[in-house]
């Protein structure tokens, strides 16, 4: 006889715990075949704000760790990633993608993963000066975490879009929260698994599902939220760099029509860690 | 703060030197390394255990429950081999209490005063608060500097305050807590340790802490405390003693301070007349590892009498 | 009549017995193979002479392991197969080298334990060291490197990074397996490959790591470790099919592969001897200082090129300081270096003991004061006792010998313009140290010392990102950070 198998409840990584949305709403998931897989909780503003609140929490923290445990972090991450690489896929493929197709969008993102933990301590002598002024003083600019990053993912590439929005933030000591794709939501929900289980800090990443209609307005005016990064077009281009207006956030926006080629070396490298650092320069008399 | 005080604040500090936080934090980083085992380990705990000033300072403290403090400050366990604790810590209204269990006993009765934690009432009434202490039979009294006087610059002030309970406590040890965490600088807690030894007398303490902020007793506190007890004993020849207090809960912990007893001050301060524990839980953890040596079992610690916790 | 001042009493610590440590050995075992062939193309291999000399444990003389001694052939084999690997491994995507280098570092983490006790018993240093610094930083160099692969063209301003073939690589005994890593990790993140000879003394860990390369899958003839002593050296050195040679060891040896590798176009880097001025002001934070003086001169035993080896005290601080250090060193565990709580190790063999033991007696025959805490000497084993030689002058030659021990050399300077010409009076210049509260006068001393690294404020501190090497004597070539990537580059 055929066992019957236990359907897996999906849920959030939210300040390193598992979470419904507070408002319960969810959306279900059909595979291409129309068959129910899951059924996908929707985030509400006040989601956003627990995670912006979580995220914060976790950034002093993650910002004074070294570069070298960061690094170590990540590789970690991409060894989780390596592990349940078969079960990435399965996931993709959900959404009528091939095989080959599927397992190369999972090794590409592990392979990014592994490329921003050996950025961790090397992006500042990239990005970092001494400068040679011309007074007797030694000045040098140093490249810090700004704090809070909210990441707004396209449909495409759900996991390893999702990544590069989130890797190069998190690499120079940020935290992020990022909604997923709406479309394919549920590799997010098992890279939230992953993270859980390699020694990254709570709070640090926190991964939402839902509608961006719901959650764009708050992503574009949460103050906290010091930068955000979306692949958007039009009006909610112009939502977001408007809304930001209000409290200075930067804004990274990415074309999203056409699709950028995710796999491009291009997408990946320390001038993408720069959108998510403040410069700070010192100066210090040299003398007796 | 006056520029006269922002000037005696520079000039004291001058003379006492400055202290690199970086470098000490890693010097005492060496001491939990060291690995103190069989003989060496159960001369370390029975040593910690006979150190330990057993507290109760509570809003909700009974003669009750300085009565069961002071039975297990007498025998801590059933194991004769077990010291008795060096003092009991209680509140003033206390005391009397403690002095009923504690006649005849070898174990000293220590009274918080000077409106402990905050210090914040008149001198006045701290004054009275300490002669009422020892009137009632408190041998020991552990008081608290003025910290809002320390920061703005007022050494003369703090420095006059502490003489002033000097006196008070006639022949009464005194203890006198910094509160490390609200000095925040390693060069604030050697100034104030400086401040306060030089109107003190040999055996009286310098103590890191009330135990009822967020930050208590660390290594580096109580290196940069011990080394300013050596440089005064180079000075003066006077013999300052130390006290720790909150936040030491673990055996091991203890026992990583004693180490930096042991290589800063040595022989003469491993005794109980020159090194203090203030701690509660750390006395059932520290008699926990040494029935463990005794038995070589690992303890379960309810069988210990005032275990806190059910598992 | 005149008073006679008393004089002020002189007040002691008393830093005896009373509670005195029980031995703690360390247990975790070492897995040390009686006999160690060589390591060419992916296989052990024995040597052709078929001969082999034994490692000894500085920590009791006794015998550890046979260790095979690469010959002529067994050298020329190894370059065979290294520069037959190199084609395919330089054109490995560098995110594909880096993923080898990654593994290294992860599988020698699994091991630390078991590498640390292997490293004390063959070289002597304390486990406490070699379990908390020489693996660790080994691994992390592995780590670091790793990274760096996949992302060579940022170091190259416009033009385009690839790697410069075959690396002959030559290492001493004060850090076995710490200097492997230093040399490997960023030769094979060029996209190098290399023949790599460790010290006679310390062939132990090196071999081990065999085991190490061959769990990372790493593919044959990338590394190739032949051992042996300065004969199977000099191969390595002269070999024409080194790309580049790379070195860590004396000032003297340097020399002489210098002369060795003139005219043959093979590039060149010297890590070599240093005499360290360790210069304390008076504003400096008086027992941080004398910590990091201690951490200077004391750590690994003194056999560090950059070692705090002379002390610069401002006058008005020495006395202060000078005690302060006696008794701080008094507090130093000298003994077997299996002891947990060992801080002073062994000598790494009789010869170099008696180099120390002849160059303190140079001192004391000189006019130097000496001084040496009491201490119990192991009677088995080679070891010395931590020695502070004060009233020296530059013209002393324990002021300008580098003596490879635990000899503290004082001397005393007024001014800031008096210890930088001291600091910088020795054909050396590998580090030097400044203590003091004034940032500025860091900046300043710093800027003035001929020294390739400087520590403020602190003291032989290592970092996989940051670049070591030195000025003058000490050699050139810088190693971590891009600066030592670079090293294993050229720049199209």
């Amino acid at each position: 006889m055929e066992r019957l198998p236990v359907l897996k409840t999906l849920k959030c990584l939210v300040g390193g715990a598992f979470i419904r949305s507070e408002g319960g709403g969810v959306y279900p998931f059909y595979n291409h075949r129309g068959h129910f897989i899951a059924n996908i909780p929707l985030c509400t503003r006040k989601d956003l704000r627990n995670a912006v609140e979580a995220a914060a929490k976790a950034a002093p923290g993650w910002a004074s760790r070294s570069p070298y445990n960061r690094g170590q972090i990540l590789y970690r991450v991409a060894e989780m990633l390596e592990a349940r690489a078969s079960e990435l896929a399965e996931v993709l493929k959900l959404s009528n993608r091939s095989s080959r197709d599927a397992l190369r969008e999972v090794h590409a993102s592990i392979e990014r993963v592994i490329h921003y933990a050996g950025w961790t301590d090397k992006f500042q002598a990239i990005l970092g000066s001494v400068n040679p002024v011309a007074t007797q003083h030694f000045n040098f600019t140093l490249a810090e975490p700004i704090g809070v990053v909210g990441v707004l993912a396209p449909e495409e590439r759900p996991l390893l879009a999702l990544l590069s929005l989130v890797l190069p933030a998190i690499t120079s000591g940020n935290t992020v929260v990022a909604l997923a794709s709406h479309t394919q939501p549920i590799s997010a929900i098992v890279l939230g698994e992953i993270l859980a289980v390699s020694d990254l800090p709570e709070g640090v990443v926190n991964l939402l599902s839902g509608r961006r209609t719901d959650l764009l307005p708050t992503f574009a005016t949460h103050e906290q939220l010091r930068v955000v990064c979306a692949v958007a077009n039009g009006s909610d281009r112009k939502a977001i760099e408007h809304g930001a207006a209000d409290s200075v956030k930067r804004t990274v926006i990415l074309n999203g029509d056409p699709a950028c080629d995710w796999f491009a070396d291009s997408m990946q490298g320390p001038c993408l860690i720069r959108d998510f650092v403040e410069f700070k320069t010192v100066w210090h008399p040299i003398g007796g | 703060m006056t520029t006269s005080a922002s000037h005696r604040l520079r000039s004291l500090l001058d003379e006492v030197g400055t202290v690199d936080q970086t470098g000490i934090e890693e010097r005492v980083q060496k001491y939990a390394t060291r690995s103190v085992k069989k003989h060496s380990k159960v001369f370390g705990l029975k040593l910690a255990v006979s150190m330990v000033d057993l507290t109760t300072l509570e809003g909700k403290d009974t003669p009750g429950k300085v009565l069961s403090l002071c039975q297990k400050a007498v025998h801590p366990h059933e194991d004769a081999a077990i010291p008795s604790v060096a003092a009991v810590c209680v509140y003033p209204s206390m005391v009397k209490h403690a002095r009923r269990h504690l006649s005849g006993s070898a174990v000293r009765i220590a009274s918080v005063a000077t409106a402990f934690p905050s210090g914040q009432t008149p001198l006045a009434t701290r004054l009275k608060e300490v002669r009422s202490a020892v009137g009632d039979g408190a041998d020991e009294i552990d008081m608290v500097i003025n910290r809002g006087a320390f920061l703005a610059g007022e050494l003369d002030l703090v420095q006059d305050e502490i003489s002033a309970v000097r006196e008070a406590c006639g022949k009464a040890t005194l203890k006198v807590i910094l509160e490390t965490s609200e000095l925040e600088t390693y060069d604030n807690i050697r100034l104030a340790s400086f401040l306060a030894m030089r109107v003190l007398r040999a055996g009286d303490f310098i103590k890191t802490s009330t135990g009822k902020t967020s930050a208590n007793a660390t290594l580096a506190n109580n290196q940069v405390m011990l080394d300013a007890i050596r440089d005064h004993y180079f000075q003066t020849g006077v013999e300052i003693a130390m006290k720790p207090a909150g936040g030491i809960r673990a055996a091991k912990q203890a026992i990583t301070f004693l180490v930096a007893v042991k290589e800063t001050l040595g022989d003469r301060w491993l005794n109980n007349t020159r090194y203090r524990f203030g701690a509660s839980s750390l006395l059932n953890d520290l008699i926990l590892q040494l029935e463990k040596e005794r038995t070589g079992r690992y303890q379960a610690p309810y069988a210990l009498s005032e275990a806190s916790g059910n598992y | 009549m005149a008073q006679k001042k008393s004089p002020t009493p002189v007040r002691e610590l008393l830093f005896g017995n009373l509670w005195e440590f029980d031995p703690s050995p360390e247990s975790a075992s070492p897995n040390i193979d009686p006999r160690y062939d060589l390591f060419i193309n992916g296989k052990t291999v024995v040597p052709r002479s078929g001969k082999y000399f034994a490692s000894t444990s500085p920590r009791n003389g006794k015998k550890l392991a046979d260790i095979a001694e690469a010959g002529a052939a067994d050298v020329e084999a190894a370059y065979v197969a290294a520069s037959q690997a190199f084609p395919k491994w330089s054109r490995l995507p560098g995110a594909e080298r880096g993923k080898y280098l990654f593994r290294i570092a992860r599988l020698l983490q699994d091991r630390s334990r078991e590498f640390a006790v292997a490293e004390t018993l063959d070289g002597g240093k304390p486990i406490r060291e070699s379990r908390d610094f020489d693996v660790p930083m080994a691994a992390a160099h592995f780590f670091y490197f790793a990274g760096w692969a996949d992302k060579l063209d940022y170091l190259a301003a416009g033009r385009k990074a690839v790697p410069l073939g075959v690396i002959g690589q030559v290492i001493p005994w004060n850090f076995p397996l710490l200097m492997l890593a230093w040399k490997i990790a960023p030769a094979l993140a060029g996209g190098n490959t290399v023949v790599l000879k460790p010290a006679e003394t310390t062939s132990i860990t090196a071999m081990k790591f065999v085991s190490i390369l061959h769990a990372a899958g790493l593919p044959p003839g990338v590394v190739n470790i032949v051992t042996g002593a300065s004969e199977t050296g000099s191969a390595v050195i002269r070999h024409p099919g080194a790309a580049k040679i790379a070195f860590t060891g004396s000032t003297a040896v340097g020399k002489e592969i210098q002369r060795a590798t003139a005219g043959t176009g093979k590039r060149l880097t010297l890590e070599l001897g240093g005499k360290a001025a360790n210069i304390v002001f008076e504003d400096a934070p008086i027992d941080q200082a004398v910590e990091g003086i201690v951490n200077g001169i004391f750590f690994n035993q003194g056999h560090v090129c950059c070692a705090g080896s002379r002390l610069l005290l401002q006058e008005s601080v020495a006395d202060a300081v000078l005690r302060r250090l006696k008794l701080r060193v008094q507090q130093l565990r000298v003994g077997d270096p299996l002891d947990k709580n060992t801080d002073l190790g062994a000598i790494n063999s009789p010869q170099q003991l008696r180099k120390i033991q002849a160059l303190v007696k140079c001192g004391v025959h000189e006019g130097a004061d000496l001084y040496q805490p009491e201490v119990n000497l192991p009677k088995k084993g080679w070891y010395f006792p931590p020695t502070i030689f004060s009233n020296v002058s530059m013209s002393h030659q324990i002021a300008r010998e580098e003596i490879f021990g635990p000899i503290l050399s004082v001397l005393t300077f007024r001014t800031a313009e008096e210890a930088l010409e001291k600091a910088n009076n020795t054909r050396f210049g590998l580090s030097a140290g400044v203590w003091t509260d004034k940032g500025s006068r860091i900046l300043k001393m710093s800027g003035a010392l001929k020294s390739g690294v400087v520590w403020a404020n602190t003291y032989n501190k290592f970092d996989p990102a940051s670049p070591f090497g030195g000025y003058k004597e000490s050699g050139f070539g810088r190693e971590g950070g891009k600066h030592g990537l670079l090293e294993y580059l050229q720049l199209t």
